[in-house]
């Protein structure tokens, strides 16, 4: 049983927890648990029935945003009073806006031409030649847009973040390799920090470090750094450990070891930690724009809630290239680092950047082209052609699925929720696994946002069971058709780097602003890691096993059926835990485009005071949902799947 | 002479408090009894040996016998459990980590069965590290690795990086890297099990034309009998981390100390690694005999010609000392019993 991470979870920047595999093979196979199942699912029903309430309403007064408005206050009243802000917080609030400042004039210094030049050269450097010229047209393409200004307000936040991410996120994750404690302490803590939602960071942001680039840094280096020190950890846990043992026989002293032995060594392994450091970095900057951040998040936000597809299309075509150029450089990158890069090359590069700093060519003086208008005529002729298609399946799927959920979670008691969630969890989970889930469940129904919650999770089922019939199928036909697989990776590999709140931009294009737009968005993000995680659970059944099976003279659906897709159990499970992550976040995002509920919460908590406290407990809601659905599901990976 | 390496009742016990179970009633136990009753598994069980300087001596056993371990003990690479190693006469064991760091840098270098060679590095700098981490020059440690990387033949490789080289020549870096630093004593921990059967040859041949030429003591770790018989000028044999027997490959063969020994070295031609000493007989009285006498170290199978020829029994002499004679009747058991066997 080896301890390898799959990589498509590590390309969407969630390291998966494998220590719980060595459990696998003791709890398999358990006959009564069916019945279980089945009891608990009557019991359930029965007690919802008799308990049933009418469905409380926010009153928008609840204990604890009151409670969320004094702490408000008292952080308000004690900014430039308080040690803890005095000494502590103001002060890191002014180093990384010292930092955003020099990243800012560095990038700036060098004018359009110095910039573009600079890429360039790092492309070529980095990633050779192709990856250079990528590099140049792409961020060509950033004036043609007319959006050079705000592309390199976004580039500067995602260096700053990803700047302080190595800067933290490598040391750290080079002691938790090293040291076992440390490694132990930090576990939990990533794997909380992984499952929480996007937006759930912005709101304590705002109150400890205001709005502007310094919480927008701060909150996009909080989601960013979990993947940077897993996957330093990881690098430099997988150095050879004869290579380590033949060094140490020689005389090497551990800082010699670390840096002439492990750290080269993992070298490759640091680099994709950048890259993905990067590509989490750049889709959280992107959703900072909420507070206050400048950049080309601003304008998707802006034009998302007028509805306008033409204008937030530029700024994400934009967020798209900067995405792609980026990964591309240091994937890459990664590839070639093995050796020692040419300094020769550098420093001719850095020549060329610098004459190229001097030649007086701005932004405005390339030929200027906007999407705007023709993307505004596709989607009038979608609305005026495609209306009931889309208008139907919106209304079909609204009024079919999503609100009679929406009603049976609404009108359950806040108890029967709860036990439920205790009693499912222990069964699918583990106890451990329910003890945090089902307290989690409480505090839900504590946070006074009840409605909220449950309508979120409604949307949430809804979108997580499309997102897993759409992405098994893919991912069946994937693994079955090697010409697919292999057309279809580059658009999975596309998909993934590109920032989540792109997937919002066709969604609304299609459906205009509902909640199902969010199911929608969500399914389109959390599909493709589906795909992979199937496609690759799959394959990896063995192939002595397929032979053997077809031998016995089965066809290719009794194949499937009874021999692949059982033995692949553990990757379509894993697949459904990590889904269902990615669809809370978007979801979550969705409020921005009428999905309402807890997103809405949150966004609206940003912009007005009154609403604070509620915006803090509705992000708190977020986190407790995304702890409760996590844990409900990790148990799948953990418990079951093939003995490997 | 005084011994190069002085071992004296080694331990290595794995598991929690291992101390316990050194010199008590509980190392008498299974291996598996002791293992249920207190977690430990004993890699290394008293052993005390002698290495003389210039000596190639091999430890050999099968995997599992712990030869690895003790080899790894002998620079603390693994700790001890109790016992005394000294080095050169210098007691290894009392060393604090600088002084064990200079003996690795300077004294005792170490080949490995996977090489471990740095991947990131080049041949030249692979070979350099050593020196690098004394702290010498850019220039001298370069020099140094060149000259060392001609003495295992890889003039012309020193750019290239181990990925880029066939196993054979990746171990002949790792030789390189060990001489390199021009140690005293070189440990071999089962360095050619990893490579094909004919380039493990031209290694062992390599190993014997380095050791003629710059003369250090070796300590050849490995689990193949015929490599332990021809480089050795001494063999230990390990079993369950205890020695069974040190002695010459004569010794082993001819005398083997208990049946496990005898088992091992079974398949062995005996014709090809015994003398005279081990088959000649007393002269009966009166007995007439040639002239031109063998010397009892003569190896059986150059002797065959001569004592097939002869019309009469051959007298074998140590010096000028006759000890015995030698005639077709005592020799041709001994060619007979190689033919007999399946060749090792």
């Amino acid at each position: 049983m080896t301890a390898t991470v799959p990589p498509p979870a590590l390309r969407s920047g969630r390291v998966t927890p494998t220590a719980g595999e060595v459990a696998a093979v003791g709890r398999r196979r358990r006959p009564w648990r069916r019945l279980w199942a089945v009891v608990l699912g009557v019991v359930t029903v029965a007690a919802y029935v008799v308990f049933r309430t009418e469905g409380a309403t926010e009153d928008g007064d609840a204990a604890a945003f009151r409670f969320f408005d004094g702490v408000r206050d008292w952080v308000d009243a004690n900014r430039d009073s308080s040690p803890v802000f005095l000494y502590g917080i103001n002060y890191v609030r002014l180093g990384v806006r010292l930092l955003v400042d020099a990243v800012q004039a560095a990038l700036s210094g060098l004018g359009f031409a110095g910039l573009v030049a600079a890429i360039t050269g790092l492309g070529v450097v980095l990633a050779g030649w192709r990856t250079g010229l990528l590099a140049l047209g792409g961020f060509l393409a950033f004036a043609v847009l007319g959006l050079w200004e705000q592309s390199v307000d976004t580039l500067v936040l995602t260096v700053s973040a990803v700047l302080l991410s190595v800067a933290i996120g490598v040391p750290l994750g080079v002691l938790a390799a090293r040291v076992r404690w440390v490694g132990a302490a930090l576990r939990p803590v990533l794997d909380v920090m992984q499952i929480l939602p996007t937006f759930a960071y912005l709101a304590p942001m705002t109150l400890l470090f205001l709005i502007g680039e310094p919480a927008a840094v701060i909150a996009t280096m909080i989601y960013a750094v979990p993947a940077t020190i897993r996957i330093t950890a990881l690098g430099i846990g997988e150095v050879s450990p004869s290579a380590v043992e033949a060094a140490t026989a020689l005389g090497s002293t551990r800082w010699q070891l670390l840096r002439k032995v492990r750290l080269p060594m993992a070298r490759p392994t640091i680099v994709l930690a950048v890259n993905q450091t990067i590509m989490l970095a750049l889709s959280m900057v992107v959703i900072t724009a909420l507070i206050d951040a400048p950049g080309l998040g601003q304008n998707i936000v802006s034009a998302l809630q007028r509805v306008n597809v033409g204008a937030a299309f530029d700024a994400g075509l934009a967020i798209v290239i900067l995405a792609v150029v980026l990964d591309r450089i240091t994937t890459n990158a990664a590839r070639r680092v093995r050796r020692s890069l040419s300094i020769r090359g550098g420093i001719g590069v850095g020549i060329a950047v610098v004459a190229a700093a001097f030649i007086p060519l701005g932004s405005a003086d390339l030929p200027a082209y906007s999407f705007a208008a023709p993307v505004n005529d596709a989607v009038g002729w979608i609305e005026l052609h495609w209306y009931d298609v889309t208008e139907g399946l919106k209304n079909g799927i609204s009024a079919g699925v999503l609100d009679p959920l929406e009603t049976v979670l609404v009108t359950s008691p806040w108890w029967l929720f709860v036990a439920a969630v205790a009693a499912f969890g222990t069964l699918i989970s583990g106890w451990r696994a329910a003890a945090v889930a089902a307290p989690a469940a409480a505090g839900l129904a504590g946070l006074g946002l009840w409605q909220h919650s449950m309508q979120t999770l409604a949307t949430v089922l809804v979108a997580i069971v499309l997102t897993m019939l759409i992405g098994v199928a893919t991912g069946v036909v994937c693994a079955r058709h090697d010409r697919l697989a292999t057309a279809l990776r580059p658009v999975l590999d596309a998909a993934q780097t590109m920032p989540s709140f792109v997937y919002l931009l066709p969604a609304v294009a299609l459906f205009g602003a509902s909640r199902f737009t969010a199911i929608v968005a969500a399914v389109i993000f959390a599909v493709p890691p589906v795909v992979r995680l199937v496609e690759r659970g799959l394959r990896d059944v063995p192939p002595a096993v397929v032979e053997a099976a077809r031998s016995a003279g089965s066809t290719p659906r009794q194949l499937l059926w009874k021999v692949q897709l059982p033995m692949a159990r553990g990757g379509l499970l894993l697949a459904a835990n990590q889904g269902i992550v990615m669809v809370l976040a978007m979801v979550v995002v969705g409020g921005l485009v009428g999905a309402g509920a807890l997103g809405y919460d949150v966004v609206a908590g940003f912009s007005q005071r009154e609403l604070f406290g509620q915006g803090l407990a509705a992000g708190l809601a977020i986190v407790l949902l995304g702890i409760v659905l996590d844990r409900l599901t990790q148990g799948f990976h953990d418990s079951k799947g093939p003995r490997r | 002479m005084t011994p190069m390496i002085e071992v004296a009742d080694l331990w290595k016990v794995f598991g929690p408090r291992p101390e316990r179970v050194v010199g008590s009633p509980l190392a008498d136990l299974s291996r598996a009894e002791l293992r249920e009753r207190t977690g430990c598994v004993i890699a290394v069980r008293g052993v005390s040996f002698d290495v003389r300087p210039g000596e190639v001596f091999v430890v050999m056993g099968l995997s599992g016998s712990g030869k690895s371990t003790l080899v790894r003990c002998l620079t603390r690479l693994i700790e001890p459990t109790s016992g005394e190693i000294g080095i050169g006469g210098e007691p290894v064991r009392a060393m604090n980590p600088s002084r064990l760091r200079e003996l690795r840098r300077r004294r005792v270098a170490m080949v490995f069965q996977h090489f471990g060679l740095l991947p990131h590095r080049s041949v030249l700098d692979n070979v350099a590290y050593g020196l690098e981490i004394q702290g010498r020059s850019r220039a001298e440690r370069h020099r140094r690795a060149g000259e060392t990387l001609a003495l295992v033949g890889l003039e012309g490789h020193e750019n290239q990086y181990p990925d880029q080289l066939s196993g054979g020549m990746q171990q002949r870096v790792g030789l390189a890297r060990a001489l390199a630093t021009d140690p005293e004593v070189l440990l071999f921990d089962e360095p050619f099990s990893a490579l094909d059967p004919l380039i493990r040859r031209d290694m062992q041949a390599e190993v014997r034309r380095l050791h003629g030429e710059v003369g250090k003591t070796l300590v050849f770790i490995t689990h193949d009998l015929s490599e332990a018989l021809s480089l050795g000028d001494r063999i230990a044999v390990l079993r369950d981390g205890a020695l069974v027997q040190v002695g010459t490959p004569e010794e082993l063969v001819g005398a083997p100390a208990d049946s496990y020994v005898a088992d091992f070295v079974r398949d062995v031609p005996r014709s090809d690694v015994l003398t005279l000493r081990w088959i000649m007989r007393e002269p009966a009285p009166g007995e007439r005999c040639e002239d031109e006498p063998l010397s009892q170290h003569t190896v059986i199978r150059d002797a065959v010609h001569r004592v097939l020829r002869a019309e009469r029994p051959i007298p074998v002499v140590d010096g000028v000392r006759r000890v015995g004679v030698i005639d077709a009747d005592r020799l041709l058991p001994a060619l007979i019993g190689h033919h007999r066997q399946v060749p090792a």
